[in-house]
């Protein structure tokens, strides 16, 4: 077990990058405490997978340096790392048994038999994989399948890391729910480190202490969930994390005042001032949105029913403002008026969030 | 609840498979069994004779001797050929420009009809003029596949080394073409060694492509006819004649249609039952 981190790295598929768009990884520094669970989050195509496969081993980056630890492993093959990886596929050995799928890292490795039997029953134990030992592993549904992936990671006690590249992605999904538990149970009780790469904010928000956000081959935020929710550092974090995901509203920045619409609006710091020339938002999660007797006026365009709360999205000119409203609560009439709490009301600066000024 | 309405137009929708069916199967075969246990002076005068001809063509030494010559060519280029071909899809690149340039040239002999095959090796290997023929000899190799047994046999067995390989190496590329790369990244943080890779990723995989191989190369390899007249003619002597080429012979030179209809028939279920025998043995462990 060590903590990874990753300094000044960079990468491109390409011979040579010419410009910013050739790199598929830009720029980025990052640190995995020993022992930690962590998400990489963000849309198909964003890197996640290339810089889980960085971490591996199975890609080098073009620039920039790898440690496990104090161990600068920038150069080293897969196999030198002592990594596990899941992939999005479960990958089993079809001929042997899932005893020998078990035991194959471990002999491959030279270790005695005994030593691998007691290891492999442990592991077995754990993933509920004791009535199959026997079996031929391809005849495994996916999801057993791919604990045997998770357990052919599990068995070398020395592992350093486990990554996961979406592994829940050819689950069915009442079985996803019992995976995940399981995980998240194995984490608590091995402490190995885990990272765990989705592009389901779900898996990764129940998964993760720490989750790292990225978007474009950059890293746009990493920090814990409560964090990503309470205070995105991009818009694009407001949007892609939360359902339904952040109010991002055109705004203006005078004399120390932002406001949406032409109405003040307070944030949670008072921002210092934007870089003139940028592009200005306030961003808001419907969930801190009020139905006030002053503020923006609105209508009510649409509201629709999740169970638990309503989605009202309230109308001022073209803009739509989603809010929360909870189950049972009445709606206003035509003339409405929302407020923020200025608590969770951020201002965004080219998509940037806008740090506070000094007091 | 609902009526059904009987309606015989279906049949007519199969039809034209039966008729085809018919016409290239079942009649020509029908054709067969009727020869097969008649006797004939010609002038279509034919006389029943029960199973004669069948017990006489099992207890000819000729067939016999045939039957073995034919399953040793057909063991003999299997044992060469699949391996070979595995071995050569595994070298081959698996991205890249190089892979179509492999690809069309690997599958270069499986273009040329095949008594061109047989003109060409029969060309190349003549001892006085042709390029190996000669080289062989230059070299002190005394070599005449005209006249030695063991050459006719070398240079037959080189000749559908070189024109056969090429399927089992397609087919195998194409199994290992089907092996997703996790597999090979997940083999790399196990710890395998590519001999390991081989034999529990590769292997595995590539099963049913070269069940397929060894089959269609085994039905190919077994009725092999047109290469061998071309290039030896069956000789020297016997040496060289498989099954198909006696048959020929017994049918078309002797014609003797009886005895050639029941090596048929005989021929025809060896082929199929050790087809069967492949198929089951090679299928066997398969999970369902």
């Amino acid at each position: 077990m060590a903590r990874i981190s990753l300094t000044d790295l960079r990468h491109t598929y390409r011979e040579r990058a010419r410009d910013d768009a050739d790199w598929a990884l830009k720029r980025l520094d990052l640190n995995w405490e020993a022992g930690s669970a962590n998400a990489l989050l963000g849309p198909s195509g964003c890197g996640k997978t290339t810089l889980l496969n960085i971490i591996s081993g199975l890609l080098r980056p073009t620039e920039g340096t790898v440690r496990f630890g104090e161990r600068d492993v920038t150069a080293l093959p897969p196999d030198a790392r002592n990594i596990a990886q899941v992939f999005q596929f479960p990958v089993v050995y079809d001929t042997m048994s899932v005893y020998d799928n078990l035991a194959f890292p471990l002999r491959n490795r030279g270790i005695p038999q005994v030593s691998v039997d007691a290891r492999v029953r442990e592991i077995a134990a754990m993933l509920d994989l004791e009535p199959t030992l026997d079996q031929r592993a391809a005849g495994l549904t996916a999801d057993g399948k791919q604990k045997i992936s998770l357990g052919r990671g599990l068995v070398r006690a020395d592992v350093n890391a486990i990554l996961f590249d979406e592994p829940l992605t050819v689950i069915d999904p009442h079985l996803k729910w019992r995976l995940r538990s399981k995980l998240k149970e194995l984490h608590q009780r091995l402490h190995t480190t885990m990272i765990y790469v989705t592009h389901d904010q779900t898996e990764a928000l129940t998964f993760a202490d720490q989750v790292v956000v990225m978007n474009e081959g950059m890293v746009v935020q990493a920090g814990t969930p409560v964090e990503l929710f309470e205070r995105p550092r991009h818009t694009f974090v407001g949007y892609f994390i939360g359902s339904p995901g952040m109010n991002v509203l055109p705004a203006t920045f005078e004399g120390g005042v932002a406001r949406v619409f032409g109405h003040a609006v307070q944030t949670a710091v008072p921002p210092k001032a934007p870089p003139p020339g940028a592009r200005l938002e306030i961003g808001v999660r419907p969930e801190f949105v009020r139905f006030s007797t002053a503020g923006i006026p609105v209508r009510i365009a649409r509201s629709s029913d999740t169970g638990r709360h309503r989605i009202v999205e309230a109308q001022h000119e073209n803009a739509i403002i989603k809010l929360l409203v909870n189950e049972g609560e009445p709606l206003p009439g035509e003339r409405a008026f929302v407020s923020f709490d200025p608590k969770y009301t951020q201002l965004y600066a080219d998509g940037w969030i806008v740090e506070g000024g000094r007091p | 609840m609902s009526t059904k309405i009987p309606n015989q137009k279906g049949w007519l929708l199969v039809l034209p498979v039966v008729v085809l069916v018919a016409f290239n199967a079942i009649i020509p075969l029908m054709t067969v069994i009727n020869y097969s246990v008649q006797e004939t002076f010609g002038e279509n005068v034919f006389f029943f004779e029960g199973v004669k001809w069948f017990e006489a063509v099992l207890h000819s030494s000729r067939f016999h001797l045939a039957l073995q010559r034919q399953l040793l060519f057909t063991g003999i280029i299997l044992a060469i050929e699949v391996p070979l071909g595995v071995a050569i899809a595994l070298a081959m690149p698996r991205r890249g420009p190089w892979v179509s340039i492999c690809l069309v040239l690997v599958a270069m002999p499986l273009l040329i009809p095949w008594n061109v095959v047989g003109a060409m090796w029969n060309l190349l290997a003549l001892p006085d003029i042709g390029l190996l023929g000669r080289t062989l000899n230059a070299m002190g190799i005394n070599y005449n596949y005209t006249r030695q047994p063991f050459a006719a046999w070398a240079t037959l067995i080189a000749m559908d080394v070189w024109h056969w390989t090429s399927l089992v190496v397609l087919l195998a590329y194409a199994g290992l073409s089907a092996i997703p790369d996790a597999y090979y990244q997940a083999a790399k943080i196990d710890g395998a060694s590519s001999g390991a890779v081989f034999r529990y990723i590769q292997l595995p995989k590539m099963k049913r492509v070269l069940t397929i191989a060894v089959l269609l190369r085994f039905m190919d390899s077994f009725m092999i006819y047109t290469e061998p007249i071309v290039l030896t003619g069956g000789g020297p002597g016997n040496a060289t004649t498989l099954l198909s080429i006696d048959l020929v012979k017994v049918a078309l030179g002797q014609f003797d249609l009886g005895p050639a209809a029941a090596m048929s028939l005989i021929y025809f279920l060896i082929v199929l039952l050790l087809s069967w025998i492949f198929y089951t043995v090679m299928t066997k462990d398969e999970v369902q």
